[in-house]
């Protein structure tokens, strides 16, 4: 998947040159090991400084949200279903976007990673299939595939859904997945053992609402978190507030949220948010058969209704 | 709600016409029967601050 940024530099610098576009938004070398950062390149010199590795887990639909200029993105399966998200919700114009498409291998588990080395991590570099950590004095090499964010573990789309040009050959997708093994798990619990998960879920959220910034959906222009007049939900650290942030905004991703991951990556506390937005997947995804972002054509299901539609909660 | 650990029952969903005034009774009385069966709620409830 490293051997990508060839064709990424050279299709970036082509529609810049050309003038198809007036920026293409990528990746590049984060100051810290496995946190590649946004890279918004405006000329095609800036376009040098584009990495592409198991470190850009980041979604970068994020940063699409009403912009008025034409736009480069470079887009794995995640990010593109963002986009048809965005464009599906006019955040953005498809005849605006230059869609690069990279067919991705899954993304490395930031906080797995730096929870096996408690010794700061330095550098981490990549083959095919393995991944080697160096730290000060330490170097590992790590099956690829067992360092792999969760989300990445049971993705099922992986090639990207949308796409002016491929950085590669599309890859396979994963099949014979149980991507709802972990909300299963939830399910089978008692009403007081659920509520206790939660609860240890969330003990050492601190609020930063780094989750919400990371999230391309999170684009309200005001979030029901900083309002004031009505405060929806207070604002300190008490644990019933924290909840209902955290549940309120899996609400507002139902039928949108395509399991990308950003929110987890972001989260300093390394929490595994997708908890919530993952069972709203997995209803959307039973009752409505729908998964977000995946054409341009369908509504999205909280946006529609059908004679058909399953209505045994109400009483 | 239920699925982060609010019990079964606690929250509940009907359809009532404006015509339907019967049913209306019906289901607040419902309701209420099943809500005290469950009794107070345990979570989700936030402590009223202290005034000195």
């Amino acid at each position: 998947m490293t051997g990508y940024i060839a064709k990424i530099k050279k299709i970036s610098k082509q529609i810049l040159d050309e003038g198809t576009v007036d920026m293409v938004i990528g990746f590049r070398k984060g100051t810290l090991a496995l946190m590649n950062e946004p890279c918004f390149a405006k000329t095609s010199k800036a376009v040098d400084d584009f990495v592409w590795d198991g470190n850009c887990g980041i979604n970068l639909a994020n940063y699409l949200t009403s912009r008025k200029e034409k736009i480069g993105i470079i887009a794995k399966g995640c990010d593109s279903r963002n986009i048809i998200t965005h464009i599906i919700e006019n955040k953005i114009d498809r005849d605006q976007l230059f869609i690069i498409g990279v067919p991705c291998k899954g993304m490395l588990d930031r906080h797995l990673l730096s929870a096996k080395f408690p010794d700061e991590i330095l550098n981490v570099s990549e083959s095919e299939d393995a991944v080697i950590i160096k730290g000060a004095d330490y170097e590992e090499t790590l099956p690829r595939k067992e360092v792999l964010q969760e989300n990445c573990s049971v993705c099922i789309h992986r090639n990207p859904v949308i796409y002016d040009e491929l950085a590669a050959d599309l890859v396979e997708e994963q099949a014979d997945l149980d991507r709802f093994e972990a909300v299963r798990k939830i399910e089978a619990l008692n009403a007081e053992d659920k509520w206790q998960y939660f609860e240890d879920l969330l003990a050492t959220c601190i609020r930063c609402y780094a989750c919400r910034n990371a999230c391309p959906l999170c684009y309200c222009p005001t979030c029901f978190v900083d309002e004031s007049k009505p405060q929806w939900v207070g604002k300190g650290q008490d644990t019933t507030d924290i909840r209902t942030f955290h549940f309120l905004r899996a609400f507002h991703d139902a039928g949108r949220c395509t399991d990308c991951g950003a929110c987890v990556r972001a989260c300093p506390m390394g929490i595994d948010v997708r908890m919530f937005t993952k069972k709203l997947e997995k209803d959307c995804f039973e009752s409505f058969g729908w998964e977000a972002g995946l054409s341009l054509d369908a509504r999205p299901p909280l946006d529609t209704f059908n004679p058909d539609d399953p209505n045994d909660f109400i009483l | 709600m239920e699925h982060m650990g609010i019990e079964p029952g606690r929250i509940q969903f009907s359809w009532v016409s404006s015509a339907e005034s019967t049913k209306f009774v019906k289901v607040v009385n419902e309701v209420t029967e099943s809500i005290k069966a469950l009794g107070p709620l345990k979570h989700f409830v936030k402590a009223k601050a202290k005034v000195v």
